[in-house]
């Protein structure tokens, strides 16, 4: 209001002052936005992962000491990521699922060509969160040979595939790399 | 419906808001059209430079406590981590660490101006009170932060303060151990600063509130120091003095910047770099520099108790400054005579504050008594007696009058709000 | 007129403050002329890589650099190659998969190794006094790069009057001139890939360029924003006030 109504008033002063004022009302009120912007910016970045948080986000994995059928845990990212030694019948079950899946997914595409006698996935139930069980001898692993979910009874097989249950897609492939024939790099 | 506030906006959102909430109503008046007199100087931005630079630090300070850590064993790294791997950690950090400094260096110009232009006078005492309340805070605040970062500085800068508290007879010893929680400055001390360091600025946000609150019950003083007579001696606050305010703040802001990103360390101690170590003490222990006159002061009295009581009373005095005052007039510019005894108090501040920051020794054992003698007496001396015994200049008729020799131009319509409503 | 004393009292109060950290030093430090001085100083890259070598092979035998990681050196131009072989240089201990301590080759986002396991084992073998950590030795010491120069080029024989505790060497920019650390640079005592002759100035200078990135990494994004951030406050301060003049331009005052 007390705007508009100085506005009024400097507008007996002809239009040349008015525009030139508004003019650099304009540049001063973008300044402070982008001003403000730029102020922004800092502080929401400071919520971003910081350098050293980065910096662990790979590493590397030693496959010798996981015997054949047996699966490990390894942290990554602050996240578990299973790493299983398939068996060759394991190998071929998951091969041969191809159709009905709740999550459609090939095997093939699921692990490293040449490579499918390791599975590598990371251990979140995709339903809430919750951490699979199916990685020690003692563990019970499912109907489908693979993880029970122990919250809500979710089951996965040797492709971390979910067969059964209220998750609704299969256990995430994480990225990673051979970096020799018995070593990987996950992320 | 009878319990609607009457809006006068004619955005539809906005109107039905303030029909039930009138803030709009309420930021229209207090900060819209509030009526404030046309001859501020830029001396009387420093009130607005402080209120922006508290968001500032609370701003940084909420995501500088995002990555800190608060223990003994991990405070130093996690400041450390801050400056090295958080994104921007270093940018937030400096803007909060430099960002006390100059919060001081704006509140102690604002001290000096409402002691320059009898701000501090009737009607305006309890604004006054409030105003040292806020700095004493102020002090509390900057004296936890600093203790954070857990360097050299900021532990025995923690031990020397608090072990003020052993100068109290009897109960001295017990209150000290009570404020450790232990019997040193230890984990169970650095938590309880770090939570008090958080609480404090928003107890500080709620005294601003009144501070500012009981300014628009009286109406800001002027350079004058004479009471606003006719709507032409003020201004709408807005443009007027938003636009003012908005110079002044840029100009601030480039010298924040410039000491943010150019001398980061410049109010800093090397000392705190290294951390802290409860077995060795640092040659020279300083505190930041604008607790240096206190410090002086607590130096300059050749008695522990003394010493304490003296630089609690410095803060102190302040509190009881509007009614130590006997002038009739508030301006120094008609008061010939108080304004070079103000300038000595600025002289003695700034000597005690370089003594602050010298071994006590030598000249400089001398020098801060002076200094501390005059501080007193300034203000239990000299502002009582000088009050009756000044004869001061004539004052002008109103504002208008010295600034409109000419009678008065065609004032903006904006001016023609009512006049203040005096308390 | 009162306006300006009052001003210049403001001023002299911040020049007052301007001058307190002025101590007197033991001896007065000769400046140097640094690359990462001033508001637009860079690191020079090829003498903070030939600090950083002088630190590897001579300063790390007894002192550590906790804060900093490996993977900081990209900073002063390394590869990520040339970090990772660096790192892999160095054994570190950790915890095996049985959870045994055991020792591997450090990574880039590993910190680096320190010389001594703790405090009281730094002491031990340092006739009691640790060395101290380089992390932060360039804002740790009043005085900065300068001090740290001239402290590696303040060995002398000490003087016929002064009585030297065991141990002690004499430096005439120390803290009364006796240090428990012996002289650490001597002429060629790197040899330098890139075959600049490495005399004792010239190791001093180079490591104190890399303690000096090393103590505040931030160093070059911080001025070049600063740069732009300053500009940006000072044109929004002309903005800013030409909008006061002519939103005050109809007001006598």
């Amino acid at each position: 209001m007390a705007e508009s109504m100085t506005a009024t008033a400097h507008g007996s002063h002809g239009g040349d002052g008015v525009t030139k004022r508004d003019f650099l009302k304009l540049v001063a009120g973008a300044g402070a936005a982008v001003g403000a912007g730029a102020m922004a910016w800092p502080l929401i970045d400071s919520m971003n992962p910081s350098k050293d948080v980065l910096a662990l986000s790979s590493i590397e994995l030693d496959l010798k000491p996981i015997a054949l059928g047996q699966g490990i845990t390894t942290m990554w990212r602050g996240k578990p990521v299973f790493v299983r030694h398939r068996t060759p019948e394991e190998i071929k079950e998951a091969q041969a699922v191809v159709s009905g899946l709740a999550d459609p997914a090939a095997d093939k595409d699921r692990v490293k060509a040449g490579k499918e006698e390791w599975l590598v996935v990371i251990g979140i139930c995709t339903h809430l969160g919750c951490v699979p069980v199916g990685n020690k001898p003692t563990d019970q692993r499912g109907e489908y040979g693979g993880w029970f979910c122990p919250c809500h009874g979710s089951q996965y097989d040797t492709s971390g595939r979910v067969r059964h249950g209220p998750a609704p897609a299969n256990l995430g492939v994480p990225p990673y790399a051979f970096v020799t024939d018995t070593k990987i790099k996950i992320g | 419906m009878a319990g609607l506030h009457k809006s006068e906006f004619e955005n539809p959102v906005i109107n039905w808001v303030d029909s039930r909430l009138p803030i709009f109503t309420m930021m229209q008046k207090e900060y819209g059209v509030f009526p404030t007199p046309k001859n501020f100087n830029y001396f009387w931005n420093f009130g607005a430079l402080a209120m922006v630079t508290l968001m500032i630090m609370i701003v940084t300070g909420i995501f500088l406590a995002m990555n800190y850590t608060a223990h003994t064993s991990m405070a130093f790294d996690s400041v450390q981590r801050i400056m090295r791997d958080v994104n921007y950690g270093w940018l937030i950090r400096y803007v909060h660490a430099n960002g006390a400094s100059m919060f001081f260096l704006v509140t102690y110009i604002h001290i000096f101006r409402g002691l320059y232009y009898g701000s501090y006078k009737a009607p305006r005492e309890l604004l006054w009170i409030l105003g040292v309340v806020i700095l004493l805070i102020m002090m509390g605040t900057a004296f936890f932060g600093y203790v954070l970062p857990w360097g050299q500085m900021s532990y025995w800068g923690a031990t020397v303060i608090t072990n003020l508290f052993s100068a109290i007879p009897i109960v001295g010893e017990p209150i000290v151990t009570w404020l450790w929680g232990g019997f040193s400055v230890a984990n169970p001390t650095l938590n309880r600063f770090f939570s008090l360091h958080y609480l404090l600025p928003f107890v500080l946000i709620g005294i601003v509130f009144l501070h500012i609150a009981a300014l628009h019950v009286t109406g800001s003083n002027n350079p004058l120091g004479i009471d606003v007579k006719t709507p032409q001696d003020t201004l709408p606050f807005h443009p007027y003095y938003t636009v003012k305010d908005s110079v002044g703040l840029c100009v601030f802001l480039m010298i924040f910047a410039f000491f943010v990103f150019f001398m980061p360390n410049f109010f800093g101690a090397a000392d705190n770099e290294i951390p802290a170590n409860p077995l060795v003490t640092p040659a020279e222990i300083v505190p930041e520099w604008y607790l240096l006159p206190f410090y002086a002061i607590l130096r300059s009295v050749p008695s522990k108790l003394g010493g304490v009581l003296m630089m609690f009373g410095s803060i102190g005095l302040l509190f009881v400054v509007p009614w130590l005052d006997t002038s009739p007039v508030r301006s120094c510019k008609f008061r010939p005579v108080y304004k070079w005894f103000l300038g000595l108090l600025v002289i003695a501040c700034v000597v005690l504050g370089m003594v602050g920051a010298h071994r006590p020794e030598g000249i400089w054992v001398a020098l801060g008594r002076i200094g501390t003698i005059y501080y007193f007496a300034h203000f239990l001396v000299v502002l009582p007696l000088l009050g009756k015994l000044e004869r001061p200049l004539p004052l002008p008729e109103s504002i208008s009058k010295p600034v409109l020799p000419r009678g008065g131009g065609p004032l903006p319509s904006g001016a023609a709000a009512k006049p203040m409503e005096k308390a | 007129m009162m306006r300006w004393v009052s001003l210049a009292a403001a001023a002299a109060l911040i020049g007052a403050v301007a001058v307190l950290p002025a101590h007197a030093e033991e001896a007065s430090m000769p400046r140097q002329a640094w690359s990462f001085a001033g508001p637009f100083g860079t690191f020079d890259r090829a003498a903070a890589q030939r600090g950083f070598q002088v630190y590897n092979e001579v300063c790390s035998a007894c002192h550590s650099m906790k804060l900093a990681y490996y993977r900081d050196l990209s900073g002063i131009g390394l590869s990520e190659e040339q970090i990772t072989a660096v790192a892999a240089g160095k054994t570190v201990g950790d915890i095996g998969d049985d959870g045994a301590p055991i020792e591997r080759p450090a990574l880039p986002s590993d910190h680096f190794k320190s010389p001594f396991a703790n405090e009281l084992a730094a002491r031990a073998v340092n006739n009691g006094a640790a060395p101290p950590d380089l992390s932060l030795i360039v804002k740790a010491r009043e005085g900065g790069a300068d001090y740290l120069y001239a402290l590696l080029t303040g060995y002398s024989a000490a003087p016929t009057n002064m009585k030297m505790g065991d141990g002690m060497n004499y430096n005439k920019y120390f803290a009364g001139n006796q240090i428990g650390m012996p002289a650490p640079l001597s002429e060629g005592r790197v040899t330098y890939g890139d075959g600049t002759p490495a005399s004792v100035n010239q190791m001093a200078k180079d490591v104190v360029t890399f303690l000096a990135y090393i103590s505040e990494p931030e160093t070059e994004m911080r001025k070049a924003l600063g740069v732009k951030i300053v500009l940006f406050f000072l044109l929004m301060s002309c903005v800013t006030y030409a909008v006061k003049r002519k939103v005050w331009a109809d007001v006598d005052h």
